[in-house]
């Protein structure tokens, strides 16, 4: 189906599935119970699962199938940002040609970076695509102020009136697709449960799913196996009369085309634009989402993204009164140490769970979570079970 | 005139000349073995013949065309496989995959985008593949991970990935060298038929005599970085000069 | 004239700290092969060893002062430092006073130890894995550790100042016999730059004269050679690690003065003393040292107000524009070997 195998077919329509449902999926704790704070399915959260994980299914391409390590892939996602929120100052409120712009403008972008980037390998290219986020960065910070509107960024504001909207004077526009505002929605409620239906995350996960189709389509092409020789031995690639460079630009190309999507969408969804999206730490977020999910996988990414930022918007949301309500059932000297314990790693500590997370995955599980319920699997299964089954996942290693 | 021509090529590494008025030629559809003992310039005038190395002067001549400021995918395509002394596949991809890429290499050229084919439905591609894995003994091994292979069928990995180019001249650097004795003749073996079933010119550096022996039809003894003599394998078992320089010691 | 001598003495500071953070970062990469993102925070720690021992030496005990009433006419509490108890007041002051210099000793042992715990139970596990999984794991190392410091000490800068003695600054151009008040340098920026010529040469002549740095740099040029010699280099590997770490510490203790310390500032660094290393040429200890000193006196030449009018904005991207024309015209960097890291 859609020229993918049968088991591509089935992820993809998992995938599909869960994306359309995820307003429930993700809010399954009714409304004022203790736990509804672990609920997920609100709007914003839930475009940022989809438009992080379009980030990291992008950078994926490059990583995940050719081994290079790019540290500043955020600003292309910037850059793309940048480019969307111009188009929809001065053309249209539309965000279909502002996601365009952006996808382009990256993807020239990261023509010109990778271009001299991948002159070199291994750490140097690691540090020549950091230097040219940092330089990014900082110009968008300073001199570029009168494009990127400096450290304030840039939004929608009431003097801009965009070619082809017909806006009222000083009204401030709204983002739209063909009419559509990003903010429509509706709510519905069942019970004790509220689920919220939101314009702007259907799109954005509509353009997800295509971007992970088209994942899907490269990883299991003649070009994908290409990129996976270049990762796996550059002198064999040469001497059997192919050319390395242009597979990886190619590659590097369109991993910073899918950032440029993703910043796009960003600004489809907030209607603004700052040089923080561009800073290397948010480089080191997507690399972080990349391999926590698993590099390499066609799933990983999208896991991997989807479990940072869940942990950033929930955990980070823990204090100490709900902890005391949570382990109010223990005696209290043992509660209070409980929380002691517990503390450093939520809230505003969530970093440093995070990083624990990273730490560990990849001492142990250098496959991210995707090798992990993987062993899972193998382990509930039983071992013996299906010696066949093993060999299958590792000559496909991209699931 | 032979379809590799090297003329007066010299190397110097500093003060140490590597090759000295180096004029060898290999005639087409022959195996052509060069042999020396070791820091003899084997592997210098190797590298020279695939681009690694550009001579200080001197030409080397591939069919008529100099292959001297090429790149090494440009002189693959010219017509010229390299098999290494360790062979160099592609380790995290399955046996089938590794002999696929150099079918597309052949086909598309040094880069193309395929970006939305799916690889396993190009039939043909896959057909030659599969073709080529049962005539290498490899078909059973098709969807396992090149790297868990053993280092005799990784070398029959190898020399396929390049025959299935079709190329005119296959040069092999020590293809026994670190090999069990079994998996030595075996590679002997294939080499044997490669040269009966096919018009392919094989150029051959060795230090194991009995694959020398066993294969090629002409040998040029390297020393010192020149040529010492050139001959038929009878001549040279019994020449002199080779015993002297080479055989002497090792014999 | 006068401004140039003032650019190269702003760029003196900072070209220090990249200087020195570069050396570490060289030493392990040199030594040990591996890609240490956690430098950074190596240097963060550091300065909170600063921060660490100036809250010691102020823990205090609340007494009843009975000479002192506030307007209500009670007596006040008043914080008396322990080090008061111990050494008198007069004397107390000054070690309180003395906080970021005492610090060094408190740091060395420190950081050595956490150098060595670091090396033994994580990076020892990485040696033949790829640099990019070094790479990773060294990062995440990073987060954890500025996160634990960000838990302790907050998120907010910590002003640590310098002994009273080195405040106030150096009317550098006078001395020169120029206009006064024209060329002035803080006194404890001259200090800085002073401590780090005397780590950098330390360094050096500890590689160059002893045995144990013989064996190093014989270690950093063929590993397996010297392995076979039957010297058990990994262990002087470990040493080194941990000595790294101390250099990394020693600068950012020193830097506390200058720039008060926060949770982020190792990762500030460490994006540019990467950047140094590389232009230095990867594996070079020369080339580290040179290139810190090269690039931070550049930056500074970069952010004259002549130079930003005409090319505003420099002073942001100059160092990682030279590195990307370093890195692609001169692939080795200035000083870099044959044979490190020519992938």
């Amino acid at each position: 189906m859609l020229g993918l195998d049968k088991k591509d077919f089935r992820l993809l329509l998992i995938v599909l599935i869960i994306t359309m449902l995820a307003p429930f999926i993700l809010n399954p704790f009714p409304e004022g119970s203790g736990l509804a704070q672990f609920n997920a399915g609100y709007p914003d959260l839930m475009q940022r699962f989809v438009i992080f994980g379009i980030f990291a299914i992008g950078f994926n391409i490059l990583f995940g199938l050719t081994g290079y390590l790019s540290f500043g892939h955020a600003a292309f996602l910037g850059v793309g940002s940048y480019a969307a929120i111009w188009m929809m100052k001065l053309v249209t409120l539309n965000v279909i040609p502002a996601i365009i712009l952006g996808v382009i403008i990256a993807g020239l972008f990261a023509l010109a970076v990778g271009f001299i980037s991948l002159r070199r390998s291994g750490i140097y290219f690691s540090i020549l695509t950091l230097a040219f986020a940092q330089m990014s960065y900082a110009l968008a910070y300073s001199v570029l102020t009168p494009i990127t509107g400096g450290e304030t960024g840039l939004q929608i504001k009431s003097t801009d009136s965009p070619l082809l909207s017909n806006l009222a004077d000083g009204e401030i526009g709204r983002a739209n697709l063909f009419g559509m505002d990003m903010r429509a929605g509706f709510d519905i409620s069942m019970g004790d449960w509220l689920f919220t239906i939101n314009a702007g995350y259907y799109i954005a996960a509509v353009f997800m799913i295509i971007a992970f189709y088209l994942s899907i389509r490269i990883f299991r092409s003649p070009f994908g196996t290409m990129l996976r020789a270049v990762k796996s031995n550059q002198t064999r690639m040469y001497y059997t009369g192919l050319n390395a460079r242009p597979y990886t630009l190619a590659a590097f190309v369109i991993s910073g085309m899918y950032a440029g999507l993703a910043g796009g969408l960003l600004v489809a969804m907030d209607t603004q634009a700052g040089p923080e999206r561009m800073f290397w730490t948010a480089s080191g977020e997507v690399v972080l989402m990349t391999i926590l999910g698993g590099a390499g996988t066609l799933i990983g990414p999208v896991l991997g993204s989807g479990a940072i930022k869940y942990m950033e918007n929930i955990l980070s949301k823990i204090n100490k009164d709900i902890l005391h309500e949570w382990f109010a059932f223990m005696p209290d000297g043992l509660e209070d140490f409980v929380i002691t314990l517990v503390y450093p790693f939520i809230g505003k500590g969530w970093h440093l769970t995070l990083g624990l997370i990273f730490m560990a995955v990849v001492i142990f599980l250098p496959g991210g979570l995707v090798e992990g319920g993987q062993r899972i699997g193998r382990l509930l299964r039983g071992k013996k079970a299906n010696p066949d089954d093993e060999k299958a996942t590792q000559s496909t290693p991209a699931e | 005139m032979g379809i590799l021509e090297v003329k007066n090529v010299n190397k110097r590494f500093g003060g140490l000349q590597a090759l000295g008025d180096v004029n060898l030629s290999v005639a087409e559809n022959t195996c052509h073995a060069i042999i020396g003992p070791n820091g003899a310039g084997k592997s210098t005038l190797l590298n020279c013949l695939i681009g690694k190395l550009i001579p200080d002067t001197g030409s080397v001549m591939f069919d008529g065309q100099s292959v001297l400021g090429r790149k090494p995918y440009q002189i693959n395509q010219m017509g010229i496989s390299r098999v290494f002394q360790t062979p160099e596949i592609f380790g995290d991809l399955s046996v089938l995959e590794n002999m696929m890429i150099p079918i597309f290499a052949k086909r598309d050229g040094a880069f193309r985008m395929h970006a939305l084919a799916q690889a396993t439905k190009e039939k043909d591609i896959v057909e030659q593949a599969e073709h080529m894995l049962e005539s290498l003994n490899l078909a059973d091994a098709r969807h396992d991970h090149a790297a868990a292979m053993s280092r005799g069928n990784k070398r029959r990995l190898e020399i396929g990935m390049c025959l299935a180019q079709n190329p005119r001249l296959l040069l092999l650097d020590e293809p026994t060298a670190g090999m069990a004795r079994a998996d030595t003749n075996n590679t002997i073996d294939l080499l044997k038929q490669i040269k009966d079933e096919r018009d392919i010119t094989i150029c051959i550096i060795e230090h194991d005599m009995h694959v020398v022996f066993s294969l090629a039809e002409r040998i040029t003894v390297l020393a010192q970085g020149t040529p010492l003599v050139e001959d038929t394998p009878d001549k040279i078992k019994g020449h002199p000069k080779v015993r002297e320089a080479y055989l002497g010691e090792s014999a | 004239m006068e401004a140039i001598i003032l650019q190269v003495l702003n760029g003196l500071d900072k070209g220090s700290a990249y200087a020195l953070i570069a050396l570490g970062l060289t030493l392990i990469f040199g030594t040990l092969g591996v890609v240490n993102f956690a430098h950074g925070a190596l240097f963060m720690i550091g300065a909170f060893c600063a921060v660490t021992l100036s809250r010691i030496l102020t823990l205090s005990r609340t007494v009843v002062d009975e000479t002192q009433t506030d307007f209500l006419g009670n007596p006040l509490e008043v914080q008396v430092p322990y080090v008061y108890d111990w050494f008198g007041q007069a004397t107390g002051d000054a070690i309180i006073d003395w906080a970021v210099p005492l610090s060094i000793l408190f740091a060395i042992p420190v950081m050595m130890l956490i150098g060595v715990i670091m090396e033994r139970g994580l990076i020892k596990h990485f040696y033949n894995r790829p640099h990019a999984d070094q790479i990773l794991v060294t990062f995440g190392l990073a987060i954890v550790l500025q996160e634990i410091i960000k838990f302790y000490y907050g998120a907010n800068p910590i002003p640590t100042p310098a002994p009273d003695a080195f405040r106030g600054s150096l009317d550098f151009g006078a001395m020169m016999g120029l206009d006064p008040n024209v060329v002035i340098y803080p006194y404890w920026r001259i200090i800085y730059f002073a401590f780090a010529a005397v780590i950098i040469g330390a360094v050096f002549a500890f590689l160059q004269f002893t045995t144990f740095g013989m064996v190093v740099r014989a270690g950093m040029a063929d590993r397996e050679t010297v392995q076979l010699l039957g010297i058990n280099i990994d262990r002087r590997f470990t040493i080194m690690f941990g000595l790294a770490a101390a250099v990394a510490g020693l600068a950012g203790v020193m830097y506390t003065p200058i720039n008060s310390p926060n949770y982020h500032m190792g990762m500030d660094f460490l994006v540019l003393s990467f950047v140094v290393v590389v232009v230095g040429g990867m594996g070079s200890l020369p080339g580290a040292v040179l290139a810190g000193f090269l690039l931070g006196i550049l930056e500074s030449f970069a952010s004259m107000r002549e130079v930003l009018e005409i090319l505003p904005g420099i002073n942001q991207i100059i160092i990682y524009l030279v590195a990307i024309i370093i890195l692609l015209t001169r692939p080795r960097g200035l000083m870099g070997r044959k044979g490190v890291m020519e992938d």
